[in-house]
C-alpha cells in the first residue's frame, strides 16, 4: 500500500493508518488512550507520589495548510491554536508549546516574519510561552510546514476523557460549523465570498465549563473529519451509541451555500474553533448557559445526547454508533469519513 | 446524478454571469441560456443549464398542492 | 396537501410490496441524506440503479486517464468524485501516491482557462457524465478551438440515461415505477419518459432534489399504482421545460453521436454512450470498447444495482468489497446500494 490523501483526511483512513502502523509499534498505556493529549504523572519525577501535583498534558500537531494566509488567520495562528486546543480538550490549562518549521527554498522571509509574528501574537494572547524550535529547509516552491508540540496542566481531581460518556448525557456544540475548511476550499477554488475560518483558542468556552463546576465527560474540538468523524470517535471510545438532531447543528447560509455548490456534507469538514463537550443531562442547561456568554460560545447549542451505554466489547464490532434526525423527521447513520470529502459531481 | 443548484444572476457580460449562491459568488458560463439580472439559473459543473421559474419555497408549495389525494 | 400529510401517507402504505427505482446519483445522496427510507412503509422499497456517471466509469477508462496523469508535462483534471473510483492499477487518488499528476476542477471552463494561462503543460480533462454535463464540454470545447488552445485534451465517457432506463424496464419487469432525474430532463425534457410510461406501462415522474420534491414524487408514483395509472409526469417544473432545454440538446447534437458505452458492473449498453464526432486533437472515447475491470468472480453487483438482491447477499459485502476499497458502482459512490448498507450494519 501506499500513502494517499486519504491518510491525511482525518478519517478512516487515518485511524486504520495509526492502528496498523503507528499504535502496533508505538503502543502503550499512554497512547493507547488515543485523546487530544497524553497525560503524563508528574510526581514519576519526585520520590513521593503526589496526586496533588495533578498531571502533565502533552499533545504535538503538524500544520500543512494552504494557503499560508487566509481570511480569519493564517498557519502561525493555527499551529498555536491547534496544539493549545488539544490540550484544552482534556482540561489542562496550556503553558508553552515548541515549534518546528519545515521551510522550502523559495519562502519570502518577509511572509515567514508574518507568520512567526501572528504566531507569538497567539502565543500573547493565549498566556503562554514558546520555548524552543527548530527549523530545517529543504527543496521546493516555498512552502512552509510547522509542527507544535504543547505542554500543560490538568489539575487534580479532574478526568476529562472521550471514554466517560455515559447513557443520557448532553452533547453540546459550540457554535457553527465548516467555517475553517470552507474558506481554504473558496481560497483554492476561487470563489469569492465572505467566510473566514473561524480558528481560534477555545480556553473561553472550556474554561467556562470547568469554572461552572461542570462535571464534563468529554471534550474534544472539531478538527480534520468533522463533526461525523469527532462523534464517532468518541462513541467508539466510550462504547455507547449517540443520538443528534440536524435542525439544531448551526450552519451559516453562506457555508451551506458553498457546500451545495461543491457536493460537499458540513458534518465531515474540519473546523479549527469549535469543539464539542459531553455533559450530564442535569448539568446541561447550567453549561450551556456558561458557554453561550463566552466568545467562541456565542452560538452554542445542545444537538443531541448519549442515547446508549453498550456493553464493553461492543464498540468493536458495532458500526452504526452515531444517528442523526434529519429536519423532515428521518433517521440514519452518520458514519466516520471515508476517504478525503473531495468536492463532487454526481 | 448531477449536482446542479440555483443561483441568483448578479451581472451578465458576454457568455457569463456572476451568480450568487447564498453569499459565495461563482462566474458561470451562459451559453445554453438567457437569464436576466435577478433571475435564478440551475448551474451545474460551471453551466448555466436552465433559468428557474419561481424560487425554492414557492416551487415546493406549489408541487405538493398539486398533488392528488391516493383516493 | 402538505409534506406532513404526504409523509402520513407513506408511512402508512399498507399496499403490495412496491420497487421504486431513482438513477440519478444525486436522488440517491438526498434519499440517503434525508432519511427518506426510515421516512415511510418498508413495503416501498426504493433501489438505487446505475444513476452516477462516476460510479459506472469502467476500468479501463480510469487506466486510460491515469496514463495521461502519469505522462510527463501533463496534469489531469477530473471532478472529485472521480479520484476514487478504482483502476486495474487503483483509483487516480491511489496512483498520486506513485507520481500521477490528477488535479480537481470544478468546471470544464476552468480547464480551458489553465490550458490558457499554463502553455507548457498539456492539461488532460476526465469528461465523464450524463446529458447535464456534455453541453458544458461541448461550450469547453467550442472555446478552446476559438481560442486556439492546443494543451487541451477531453477524454470523453459520456453516457445517456434513457437506454440504461430501457435495459432495466427490458430485464428487470418486477420495477413498479421510476424516478427519474431532475438534472438530465432539464436537458432532454418529459418525451423520453412519455415513450418509456406507454411502452413499459409504468409511471416515470421526474424530481427534484429536495426532500420534499423526492417525497412528492414516491407519493405520486404510489397514487398512480393505486389508480392504474401509467403516466410520465413532471413534478420539477421549475426548471424542467416539456421540451428540455433546446439549446442544450442542440449543441449535444453538433459535437456527439451515440454509440454503444461499457457501464461498470452492467456491461454495454447499446446507444447509451456519446462521442465526439470531430475529435481533432482531443480524445473522443472508445465507442463501447472500454474493458471493465473484471470484478471477482462472487460480485454480484449487477444484481443489487437492479435490486434483485439485497448489498448483504453478495458474497463480498464488507470482506473483498468496503468503501475504503470498493468494487462495484454500488459500493463505489457512498450512497450507492451497498455504501448505505455498509454504513447501516451492525456486525
Amino acid at each position: 500500500m501506499k500513502i494517499t490523501m486519504a491518510h491525511g483526511g482525518g478519517g478512516k483512513d487515518s485511524a486504520d493508518l495509526m492502528k496498523n502502523i503507528f499504535g502496533k509499534h508505538f503502543g502503550n498505556e499512554i497512547l493507547d488512550k488515543m485523546e487530544d493529549a497524553a497525560l503524563v504523572d508528574p510526581s514519576l519525577f519526585c520520590n513521593t507520589r503526589n496526586e496533588e501535583m495533578g498531571k502533565i498534558a502533552c499533545s504535538t500537531d503538524s500544520f500543512v495548510v494552504t494557503p499560508l494566509e487566509f481570511p480569519g488567520g493564517d498557519i502561525g495562528k493555527l499551529c498555536v491554536c491547534g496544539t493549545l486546543n488539544d490540550l484544552l480538550m482534556m482540561g489542562a490549562q496550556p503553558l508553552y508549546i515548541t515549534c518546528g518549521f519545515i521551510m522550502e527554498e523559495g519562502l519570502e522571509t518577509d511572509l515567514l516574519e508574518r507568520i512567526v509574528l501572528s504566531m507569538a501574537e497567539t502565543a500573547r494572547e493565549a498566556g503562554i510561552k514558546i520555548i524552543a524550535g527548530d527549523t530545517k529547509v529543504i527543496e521546493g516552491s516555498g512552502g512552509l510546514y510547522i509542527n507544535t508540540t504543547g505542554i500543560g496542566h490538568v489539575p487534580s481531581g479532574r478526568n476529562i476523557s472521550a471514554a466517560n460518556c455515559k447513557k443520557g448525557d448532553k452533547i453540546m456544540l459550540s457554535g457553527t460549523l465548516g467555517e475553517h475548511h470552507a474558506c481554504i476550499l473558496s481560497a483554492r477554488m476561487e470563489i469569492e465570498n465572505g467566510i473566514r475560518s473561524d480558528c481560534g483558542f477555545l480556553s473561553d468556552v472550556a474554561n467556562a465549563l470547568l469554572d461552572a463546576g461542570i462535571n464534563v465527560r468529554t471534550m474534544r474540538d472539531v478538527t480534520r473529519g468533522g463533526l461525523a468523524t469527532v462523534l464517532n470517535e468518541i462513541a467508539e471510545s466510550s462504547c455507547c451509541e449517540m443520538v443528534i438532531r440536524e435542525k439544531d447543528i448551526p450552519l451559516s447560509a453562506e457555508v451551506k451555500g458553498l457546500t451545495d455548490i461543491l457536493g460537499l456534507d458540513p458534518m465531515y469538514m474540519a473546523n479549527e474553533g469549535k469543539m464539542i463537550a459531553v455533559i450530564p443531562e442535569e448539568e446541561a442547561e447550567k453549561a450551556l448557559a456558561a458557554v453561550k456568554k463566552t466568545s467562541h460560545g456565542k452560538e452554542a447549542v445542545i444537538i443531541g445526547e448519549v442515547s446508549e451505554s453498550l456493553p464493553g466489547n461492543a464498540a468493536v464490532d458495532t458500526v452504526a454508533r452515531v444517528t442523526i434526525i434529519t429536519p423532515l423527521g428521518g433517521t440514519r447513520v452518520l458514519d466516520m469519513l471515508y476517504g478525503e470529502g473531495l468536492p463532487r459531481i454526481c | 446524478m448531477c449536482i446542479a443548484i440555483p443561483g441568483k444572476v448578479i451581472s451578465l457580460e458576454g457568455n457569463k454571469a456572476k451568480v450568487d449562491f447564498s453569499g459565495n459568488t461563482v462566474t458561470v458560463n451562459t451559453g445554453l441560456v438567457d437569464p436576466k439580472p435577478g433571475q435564478y439559473v440551475l448551474v451545474h459543473a460551471g453551466c448555466a443549464i436552465e433559468v428557474m421559474e419561481k424560487e425554492k419555497a414557492e416551487e415546493l408549495l406549489d408541487i405538493f398542492a398539486d398533488l392528488e389525494e391516493i383516493r | 396537501m402538505d409534506t406532513a400529510t404526504v409523509i402520513e401517507n407513506l408511512k402508512n402504505y399498507d399496499g403490495p410490496e412496491l420497487k421504486l427505482m431513482e438513477v440519478c446519483g444525486t436522488h440517491t445522496a438526498s434519499i440517503f441524506k434525508s432519511g427518506i427510507r426510515s421516512m415511510i412503509s418498508p413495503a416501498i422499497k426504493l433501489i438505487s440503479g446505475p444513476g452516477c456517471p462516476v460510479c459506472v466509469t469502467p476500468a479501463a477508462y480510469i487506466d486510460k486517464c491515469a496514463g495521461y496523469a502519469m505522462k510527463k508535462d501533463h496534469i489531469l483534471l477530473t471532478f472529485g468524485d472521480m479520484m476514487k473510483v478504482p483502476g486495474t492499477e487503483g483509483s487516480l487518488s491511489d496512483l498520486k501516491g506513485r507520481g500521477a499528476s490528477a488535479e480537481l476542477m470544478y468546471s470544464p471552463f476552468e480547464a480551458v482557462e489553465r490550458a490558457a494561462a499554463h502553455p507548457e503543460t498539456m492539461f488532460v480533462v476526465a469528461a465523464v457524465g450524463f446529458e447535464t454535463t456534455a453541453p458544458a464540454y461541448a461550450l469547453a470545447i467550442e472555446d478552446a478551438k476559438e481560442r486556439g488552445i492546443k494543451n487541451l485534451k477531453f477524454v470523453t465517457a459520456l453516457k445517456t440515461v434513457v437506454p440504461a432506463l430501457s435495459l432495466i424496464c427490458e430485464n428487470q419487469p418486477d420495477i413498479d415505477g421510476f424516478i427519474c432525474p431532475g438534472h438530465v430532463s432539464v436537458i432532454i425534457g418529459i418525451k423520453p419518459y412519455e415513450r418509456l410510461a406507454v411502452k413499459y406501462k409504468k409511471p416515470f415522474v421526474i424530481a427534484g432534489f429536495e426532500a420534499e420534491h423526492i417525497l412528492a414524487v414516491i407519493y405520486d408514483i404510489v397514487r398512480q399504482i393505486k389508480k392504474g395509472e401509467a403516466r410520465a409526469k413532471n413534478l420539477y417544473g421549475n426548471a424542467v421545460r416539456e421540451q428540455g432545454n433546446i439549446k442544450a440538446l442542440h449543441i449535444i447534437k453538433k459535437h456527439f453521436e451515440e454509440g454503444p458505452a461499457m457501464w461498470r458492473g452492467l456491461g454495454i449498453i447499446d446507444g447509451s454512450g456519446l462521442y465526439l464526432k470531430n475529435e481533432g486533437s482531443f480524445d473522443g472515447g472508445s465507442r463501447g470498447l472500454d474493458a471493465d475491470i473484471k470484478l471477482p468472480g462472487e460480485c454480484r453487483c449487477k444484481d443489487v444495482i437492479v435490486g434483485r438482491i439485497n448489498p448483504d447477499e453478495c458474497p463480498m459485502f464488507a470482506k473483498g468489497c468496503r468503501p475504503d476499497a470498493p468494487w462495484g458502482p454500488c459500493m463505489v459512490s457512498g450512497e450507492g446500494a451497498c455504501g448505505i448498507w455498509y454504513r447501516n450494519r451492525k456486525a
